[in-house]
Order: C-alpha cells, then sequence, then structure tokens
C-alpha cells in the first residue's frame, strides 16, 4: 500500500512539474531550440568558417548556459562540400525531421543561396556568416534569412573607396572569369570612376587559376598604380604570391585585395602580403572586448578567429536572447524581435538588422602589416579607420530586394 | 498446355530462373512503391537519381568495357539545360524539361563518343576526363548556368500539367518511374542481340571486328545512350531538388558513380542501384557525424580495397556465392 | 615598337618564357607518367597527389627539421619515391595481372585518401614556401623582370628530363627498362629481376612528380589540391603527344606551355581550356598522339 502511495505521490508531482515546464516553454516548439550548423567543414572554406565556426556557435550556447528558459539547446552540425545540392539537402531534410529552429553558418554563396530558398518555401530560419555574395540580401532576399558579417559591397567599396583617396587612380583589374568576379569588377569600376580614379585596363582569368605570372606581367606592363583583384580564395591568394615574386610592389604598383580574409594573410605570410589594403567586418585585436573573446576562442581552436567565426557568435547569442525575450522560436517572431534590437557586442558596432535582412555594422579598413611591425605570429593587421555601418553597405534605395518597399 | 511437356531440362532451368528474377524485380518494385512512407522521400528521390546515373555509367563500363571518366558532364548537360528551361519558361511543363535535358545530353554524348573512341584502354579513360574538365570550365563561364551561384528555385511544374509535382509524394512516384524507364530500357538493351554484340567486343574486339561488326559503332551507340542516361538522371535531380550546380560537374562527380558502380558490382543490372544507394546513404550519414571531414578519404579507401579484393562488388560476390553453394 | 599580332614585342617574349616554365612542369609530370606506364602500363592517378606530396614534404621538413631547399630537393623525391615503391610493392603488384583499368583506379583512390587526409590536418589556404635566400629578386632582361626562381626552375626541369632521356636511352639500366616494356616474360627469362625493375620503375616516376613538387613549393601555395587539377591537364598533355616516347613527352609538356602562355594573352578567357582544345584537335587528326603508337 504504502509502495503505491508514494509510487503515485511521485508520480503525481513528476506530471505536475512536466505541466509547468510545458507551459512555460509554450511556445518553443517541442521544448528544445535546435541550432543546425551548416558549412564546408572539408573544401576551399575550411579555414574561414568551418570547424572553428561550430566552435564558436558552442561557445556560444554555452556562454548562454546551454538552454533557454529550460529548454536545452541542441547543436548538431553537416558538412555541405560547397555543394548546393548537399546543403540544401541536408536542410530540407533538418526541417522535415529534425525540426531545427536556426540554421547558421553557411559559407559558400552558391550554397547559401540554395538553402535560403529552402527556408522560405519551409518557413525555416538561417543567419548567413560566411556568404561573400551581396545578392544574399539583394535579389535573393527572402524573410527568412539574415546575412550577419561582410558582402562584396563593403570589402570592395570600401578598399576601392580608401585607395583612390590615397592617390591610387589608374586600376588594373584582375578580374576572375565568372559571374562573381564581373559583379565585383563592376562594383570596383563603379566607385574608382565615382571617386575620381580610372579604370584603364584588365584581363579576365579563368576560374580557376594556378599561374598568375603571365596576368601579372600583364598588369606590369600596363602602367597602372592599382592593380585590383576581383577574385576570391586561391585565386586571390595565388595572384599576390606571384606579385610578390616579380616585385611588383617594389616596382610602384600596389594592389588592392578585395576578398582577403585573416586566414588567407596568415597563410601567406606577411612577407608577402605586406602593405596590402583590405576592408574587415571584424579584427580579433581591433580592441580589449574583441581581444578578450579571441584569446578564449584562441585556447579552445588554436588559431585566431576570422570575422566569420567571429559573427557566428555574435549572431548566434543575439538569436539565443530574441528567443529568450519572445519566448518563441517562431521564424517571424524571433525576426522581428532580432531586428528591433541594436547590436553592440564585441563584433559588431553600431549594427542593426535592416529590413532585406542585411546586418549593417561599422566596417574597417586594414593595412597588412610589414614581417618587422609585426610582433607574433596573429598580429598581422593595422586597422586604418573604421566605415560607419549606414556608408558601408549598399544603400536600400539601390535594392532589388523584394521586402523593401521602394 | 502441351508444350510445358515438352520442355527440357534447361529450359525448365532456364523458366525458373526467369521466373525467381521477376519475382525479384516484382518485390523491389513493391519496396519502391511503399519506400516513401517508411523513409524521408527527398532521401529516396535523391537516391533513386543517382542510382539511374549508374546504371547509366554500367551500361558502358559493365557491359561495353568502357571507362569512362567524364560521365558528370552529362549528368551536368542534363541538369543545367532542363533548370535553365524551366526557369526561364514557367509555362513549360515538367516533362518537356526533361526530354529537352535529355536530348541535349544525347547530343554532348555523340560529341564525346565520337572523339574519344578514337583510343582505346586507359587513353579513353583520359580523354573523357579532359573532355568532361573542359565542359566544367564551359559551364563555369556561361551566363545561363549561374557560374558558381548555380540556378536555383526550378520551378517543380505540373507534370503533364496536372499533377502537381510540389506534392512530394507525387514528385516520388514520378522519379520511381524515370527510374524504372531507365532501368528497363537498360535491362532490354543488355539482353537485346545489341547487348551480345557489345558483350562480345568487351571480351574480344580483334575477334568482333573479324566477325564483321562495326565495333565503333556499336561503341559509339552504346556511349550516347549512357550519355543519354546520365542526362535524364540529372534533369530528374534537378528537378527534384530545384537546382543545378557545379557539383554535378566535377571530375570528383564522375569518380563517384565509378565508385557506385565498382561497389555494387560492375556489370551486374541491380549492382549499380544498390551502389549508389550505399555511396548516398554513407555520405548522408558521414556528412552528419564527426567523421564528417572524412568523406573523401573513406571512399578513397573504400575505392582501393574494392579494387584490391572486391572486385566484383557486392552483387558480383554474392552472385558467385550463389552460384557456388547452390548449383 | 615592334607588334606582333598587336601585342608589343616585348609582352610577347615574356609570355613565351613565363609559358615555357609552366611547360617544364607540364613537362616533368608527362615523363613521370610515361615512365610509368611505359613498363606498368598503368596510368597513375595518384601522380598529381605525389606532386603534391613532394612540396608537402619539402614544406614539413623545413618546418620541423629544419630541411632546406637544397637538401630537400634531393631527400624529397628519395622519400617520395620510397613511398612509391611500397605503394607498388604492398597494392599495385596484387592486382598487376588484371585490365589495367584497375590500376587507374586504385590509384585514383589513393590520391582521393592522400588529398582528403591532408586537408584534414593542413586546411586548404595553402602554405607559403619561402624562396631560397640565392634566388631572391630577379632579373631585369628587358622585356620583363624574370624572378630568379623562375629561371632556375625552368633551367632544373630541363636537365631532369634530359638525364631521365639520357637514362632510359643510353645506359645499360635504360636497355632493361627499354625491354621489360617490350617483352617482361623474355627478361626474366634472362635472369633480369622484372619485379624490381617493376618497382624500381614506379618509384622513379614518383620520385619525377615528387621533383616537381619540391619545384613548385616556392611559386604556388602548399595546399592539398594543388595536384588535382594540374593532372587533369597532364593526361590531356600525355594524350596529345601519346605517352609512347620520353622525348615526346617533354617536347608535348613544353610545347603546351607556350601555347598556353599564348592564351592568356590573345584570348586569356580560354586559358585554361586551350590544351583540351588542342587535344580534342589532334583526337580528330592523329588519333594515336602527335608521338605515340597506339597502344
Amino acid at each position: 500500500m504504502t509502495f503505491i502511495k508514494k509510487t503515485l505521490a511521485s508520480s503525481i508531482a513528476i506530471a505536475a512539474t512536466a505541466a509547468m515546464a510545458t507551459t512555460a516553454q509554450a511556445e518553443i516548439s517541442d521544448g528544445e531550440v535546435r541550432i543546425g550548423y551548416l558549412a564546408d567543414m572539408s573544401g576551399t572554406y575550411r579555414d574561414l568558417a568551418g570547424p572553428g565556426g561550430l566552435e564558436a556557435l558552442q561557445m556560444a550556447v554555452e556562454d548562454f548556459g546551454g538552454s533557454v528558459d529550460g529548454a536545452p539547446i541542441e547543436v548538431f552540425s553537416a558538412d555541405d562540400s560547397n555543394s548546393a545540392d548537399v546543403g540544401a539537402n541536408t536542410v530540407r531534410e533538418w526541417v522535415d525531421q529534425r525540426n531545427v529552429d536556426l540554421v547558421a553558418g553557411m559559407v559558400a554563396s552558391s550554397v547559401t543561396i540554395a538553402v535560403t530558398k529552402v527556408l522560405e518555401d519551409n518557413d525555416g530560419f538561417g543567419i548567413v556568416s560566411g556568404s561573400a555574395a551581396s545578392s544574399i540580401t539583394n535579389e535573393h532576399c527572402t524573410p527568412n534569412h539574415i546575412h550577419w558579417v561582410y558582402d562584396t559591397y563593403p570589402l570592395a567599396n570600401g578598399t576601392a573607396r580608401a585607395v583612390v583617396e590615397q592617390g591610387g587612380d589608374t586600376w588594373f583589374m584582375l578580374t576572375a572569369d565568372y559571374a562573381f568576379g564581373h559583379a565585383l569588377e563592376g562594383d570596383v569600376t563603379k566607385v574608382v570612376e565615382e571617386n575620381g580614379g580610372e579604370v584603364i585596363g584588365g584581363v579576365r582569368h579563368p576560374f580557376p587559376t594556378n599561374d598568375f605570372s603571365s596576368y601579372i606581367l600583364q598588369a606590369q606592363g600596363s602602367g597602372a598604380e592599382i592593380i585590383g583583384l576581383a577574385n576570391a580564395g586561391a585565386d586571390t591568394v595565388n595572384a599576390i604570391n606571384t606579385a610578390s615574386q616579380f616585385g611588383v610592389v617594389e616596382a610602384g604598383q600596389q594592389l588592392a585585395g578585395l576578398l582577403v580574409f585573416l586566414n588567407d594573410v596568415h597563410a601567406m605570410g606577411l612577407e608577402t602580403t605586406q602593405g596590402l589594403l583590405l576592408t574587415t567586418g571584424w579584427y580579433w585585436n581591433m580592441d580589449d572586448q574583441a581581444r578578450e573573446w579571441a584569446e578564449r576562442y584562441y585556447e579552445r581552436v588554436g588559431s585566431m578567429p576570422t570575422m566569420v567565426q567571429a559573427g557566428i557568435y555574435s549572431s548566434t547569442m543575439h538569436y539565443l536572447q530574441a528567443v529568450e525575450a519572445t519566448g518563441s522560436d517562431d521564424t517571424q517572431t524571433v525576426r522581428e524581435y532580432m531586428m528591433k534590437q541594436p547590436i553592440h557586442d564585441f563584433f559588431a558596432r553600431n549594427g542593426r538588422i535592416r529590413e532585406d535582412g542585411r546586418m549593417v555594422h561599422d566596417m574597417y579598413l586594414a593595412r597588412v602589416k610589414s614581417p618587422e611591425e609585426s610582433t607574433h605570429e596573429w598580429d598581422l593587421y593595422e586597422i586604418l579607420t573604421s566605415i560607419p555601418a549606414e556608408e558601408a553597405y549598399r544603400p536600400l534605395a539601390e535594392s532589388q530586394c523584394d521586402l523593401v518597399q521602394n | 498446355m502441351a508444350t510445358t511437356q515438352t520442355l527440357t531440362p534447361s529450359m525448365k532451368r532456364e523458366r525458373r530462373a526467369n521466373l525467381r528474377r521477376n519475382a525479384f524485380y516484382l518485390a523491389l518494385i513493391v519496396i519502391g512503391l511503399v519506400a516513401p512512407f517508411a523513409a524521408y522521400p527527398v532521401f529516396l528521390m535523391k537516391m533513386l537519381c543517382f542510382a539511374l546515373f549508374a546504371c547509366a555509367f554500367n551500361l558502358l563500363l559493365g557491359y561495353a568495357g568502357l571507362l569512362s571518366f567524364g560521365h558528370a558532364a552529362f549528368l551536368a548537360t542534363g541538369g543545367y539545360v532542363t533548370g535553365y528551361l524551366l526557369s526561364s519558361y514557367p509555362t513549360l511543363t515538367p516533362e518537356l524539361g526533361i526530354l529537352v535535358g535529355t536530348a541535349a545530353a544525347v547530343l554532348l554524348g555523340a560529341v564525346f563518343g565520337a572523339l574519344s573512341i578514337r583510343r582505346q584502354g586507359i587513353y579513353f579513360a583520359m580523354v573523357t576526363l579532359a573532355l568532361a574538365q573542359l565542359v566544367f570550365f564551359f559551364y563555369i563561364q556561361v551566363p545561363f548556368t549561374g557560374g558558381e551561384d548555380g540556378l536555383h528555385g526550378v520551378p517543380r511544374g505540373h507534370l503533364f500539367g496536372v499533377i502537381d509535382l510540389n506534392n512530394s509524394l507525387a514528385m516520388y512516384y514520378f522519379v520511381f518511374a524515370v527510374f524504372l524507364f531507365g532501368f528497363a530500357l537498360i535491362q532490354r538493351t543488355v539482353h537485346s542481340p545489341f547487348g551480345q554484340v557489345l558483350k562480345a567486343i568487351r571480351e574480344n574486339e580483334p575477334r568482333a571486328v573479324s566477325l564483321g561488326y562495326n565495333v565503333e559503332a556499336y561503341k559509339l551507340v552504346a556511349f550516347i545512350l549512357s550519355a543519354g542516361l546520365a542526362g535524364l538522371a540529372g534533369s530528374t535531380k534537378t528537378i527534384v531538388f530545384q537546382l543545378a550546380s557545379l557539383t554535378d560537374a566535377h571530375w570528383h562527380m564522375s569518380g563517384e558513380v565509378i565508385l557506385m558502380t565498382l561497389l555494387g558490382g560492375v556489370g551486374t543490372l541491380f549492382g549499380p542501384v544498390l551502389g549508389a544507394g550505399m555511396v548516398v546513404g554513407l555520405q548522408h550519414l558521414l556528412s552528419q557525424s564527426p567523421l564528417g571531414n572524412w568523406v573523401s578519404p573513406i571512399l578513397g579507401l573504400i575505392f582501393v580495397v574494392c579494387v584490391l579484393s572486391f572486385r566484383s562488388g557486392i552483387v558480383g560476390e554474392a552472385i558467385k556465392m550463389y552460384r557456388k553453394n547452390f548449383k | 615598337m615592334t607588334m606582333i599580332f598587336g601585342v608589343p614585342l616585348a609582352v610577347f617574349m615574356g609570355q613565351l618564357l613565363l609559358g615555357l616554365i609552366n611547360g617544364a612542369f607540364y613537362a616533368l609530370l608527362s615523363l613521370g607518367l610515361a615512365v610509368i606506364f611505359g613498363l606498368l602500363k598503368i596510368v597513375n592517378f595518384a601522380h598529381g597527389a605525389m606532386y603534391m606530396l613532394g612540396a608537402f614534404t619539402t614544406l614539413l621538413g623545413m618546418q620541423y627539421l629544419g630541411i632546406n631547399y637544397w637538401a630537400a630537393l634531393l631527400l624529397t623525391p628519395v622519400v617520395v619515391g620510397l613511398g612509391g615503391m611500397l605503394i607498388e610493392r604492398v597494392l599495385l603488384r596484387r592486382i598487376a595481372h588484371l585490365d589495367h583499368l584497375y590500376g587507374l583506379l586504385l590509384t585514383f583512390g589513393l590520391a582521393l585518401i592522400f588529398e582528403g587526409s591532408l586537408i584534414n590536418f593542413f586546411g586548404v589556404s595553402g602554405a607559403r614556401y619561402p624562396t631560397p635566400e640565392i634566388f631572391q629578386g630577379g632579373f631585369q632582361l628587358g622585356f620583363m623582370f624574370l624572378p630568379k626562381y623562375r629561371a632556375w626552375v625552368l633551367l632544373a626541369a630541363i636537365v631532369v628530363c634530359f638525364a631521365t632521356w639520357f637514362i632510359i636511352e643510353r645506359t645499360r639500366l635504360g636497355a632493361y627498362l627499354r625491354a621489360g616494356t617490350e617483352n617482361p616474360s623474355l627478361m626474366q627469362a634472362f635472369g633480369v629481376n622484372v619485379p624490381l625493375l617493376v618497382t624500381l620503375t614506379y618509384g622513379f616516376g614518383v620520385a619525377l612528380a615528387a621533383f616537381a613538387g619540391v619545384l613548385a613549393a616556392p611559386l604556388y601555395p602548399v595546399s592539398p589540391t594543388m595536384g588535382s587539377n594540374l593532372l587533369i591537364v597532364v593526361f590531356a598533355v600525355v594524350v596529345i603527344g601519346g605517352m609512347g616516347s620520353i622525348l615526346g613527352a617533354v617536347v608535348t609538356g613544353l610545347a603546351m606551355g607556350l601555347i598556353e602562355g599564348l592564351t592568356k594573352v590573345y584570348y586569356p578567357e580560354a586559358a585554361n581550356t586551350v590544351i583540351f582544345l588542342v587535344m580534342i584537335l589532334v583526337l580528330l587528326l592523329r588519333p594515336a598522339g602527335l608521338f605515340g603508337k597506339e597502344a
């Protein structure tokens, strides 16, 4: 008898707690916040986001306490292998089968565009941290994603304008011969001409290209002051390396890298990259707040974070705070709240999310240090100026996004 | 019936074997029909598309003895052409899109085939690889493929203007039907006189020549048929996933389809289906596990193990074992 | 200024020279493929991976063991070549009696393993290997600035190609090798250790690829994927030249480098594809390849 009474009593107690718990989390779907991290874990963009980005995401979850209002946060990840169909399928399955609440990471633009289409069809939610294409919040914008860290517009814009202002009037464009390169070339040409400079020549190289010597020779022959690199990833790295071998900088020409990241500079070394001007969304050593977070990251991963990895932490935090504040993981509820809240953390300054899904924040013009200036392995950039958030990104007036009323 | 009584024992055996085979196929069809209620349909569709791709490849390697290292080009061509047509002309029905995509792959196959069958064996493999790489670079540069970004949001549309393919079950059964069509076509080809000649060429080309067969013409037809079916797989895949990307054109894809066929069993009808299922399933499992970064080395390892000690593939080894123990 | 088809002579000359340097890599790699093909009759799909391993061995040797460039130039081909011999002994030998396509597939699998594993350890950004001290800077040739290191690459590649040709065509070892290519069982009957010859040949072919890798290390970022795309181009080169002759492989390699170099000036958009287009042309006009005899 006593046994039955006891069990009965305890089961009532359990039921009561369970009932309380469910009412408290009434709006968090199935009592869990599920975050799927999708990125290139093994290919070209591995070092930009990759496993380090997942670590940053997990740091955010841990710092948040591992749960929202008692609803545990579950993190899972997948390698998209830079393949749009692998990425889209994975996310489709996450939505259909695992009820994913947030898809984070996302690097290769082709994957991102495919994934955001899937999210739009299924009312999912994604925060894009790694992709470069500005079209993600322009012609490809959806109400189901936010683009966090950077895109090509401020990168090209910021660098080109700064270079022309410093007196680099004549440009030679080294352009990757595919849609992305053409778009970048167009953006840069516009900015250069608006600021009184001139593009006096250019060459379109196949994508990808292994040997840049021929193109560098053509750039040298052009007599332009600035060689603009409208390419990305391995192509940019290769072009910069080759330029260094051919003594381009010593001969008085300067390189402007439009899509150069911390991991690229680190890989190429300062000997090769010194003096390169670039625009970045964040740099680990830019102030105390950034440094403090970066050092924690460094302890876990063994390398300094790129802006993308930092952005993954920042965006995940912002998302979790929104879930906590609204008590819901419904896409539109959370997105609306996120858009109302300004973003001010170790990563973003003067950040806000625009209606096209673009998170605009201050960007920075940086110069790569010379080996003599650098004090240790990761001491790579000197921040020259900051570019205010509202100037850095493509103005909404030029937007082709359906969410923007023009 | 009178005829039944006059059957010789060997004919009886053959008839029994046929019966067993038909029962096997029937069972597979039934499994295919109920599968979407047990497993995730999108995943099943992916498997079917790759199974068709592998079967098409196997027609060439398994029955004509030609190792093509460039089949990704046909998969991608089917996908891009279909994707481009359906995105640009929304009134077009999906079956027309697939038809044109497949036709494009057939044309490309004719060009590839005409060039590559001039060389044999290892050279054939290298020529097809180089041609496919040419196609890959072409697809990066031309605007209609969307370059690196690929084509996105391809509408699934209404089959014959009637059946809404946005319904995932309807989509599944359509893909299943396409797969059955391709599989049946290959089965018929292999067992036809044409298929017998192909096998003869594979076994001993000089003898086939001396018997008066136009060997090059046979090889070319086999190549074109294989390319067309690979294109059909690519076209269908584009409609399922609503996108077409450079991944399909990359040489890794050509390598993967070889692995699927090798693992399942070269020259067996069902082997490539099984192999495709296993490779796709494995990639799927690995991509979401801690071993996610190791997909490519693991596939490489399977390659090596297959070549060293498992050359007949799973189905091939199973058939061998069956013959040894039950005959 | 003298113009050649609308391009100043100086630029034209510069591009020819650069094309020749790229051609040197094609020549070294297709030479190795041809040597291996001669005796083993397989196409070594792992050749690109061996080139990559050559560059990585050089880089890691410097980082962890302090081995300098000159030592690496000697040691790396030996180390990677020994690895190649191991592969031949343990793996390739088991399938030597089968259709040669299996050799292609096996080496393809190996390439995937090497490339994929290294990506997991070193990423794909590519590390930089410093240009050796004495090759810093360059020559002002009047029509162009030629980095000293590139001049060295061209010289070293041509010397090695010539030495290989000499060994195979003019020495006793080379005579065995050629005889083994023609009729291995007869050679065995004459008391030549053919299996050993096969192992050494594969090792030597791989060593040539590794040597190219050492030469490439200071030029291009050292990354796990550096070999695979290059290899497909080299395959096209091999189809164009045919693998029948050593000299043919070298000449075709250099010539394709030149053609590619000129394309980069006149129609850069096609620079990646021009070698494949030449291959198509050769297949149409002379299916056996420029120097080839049909196998």
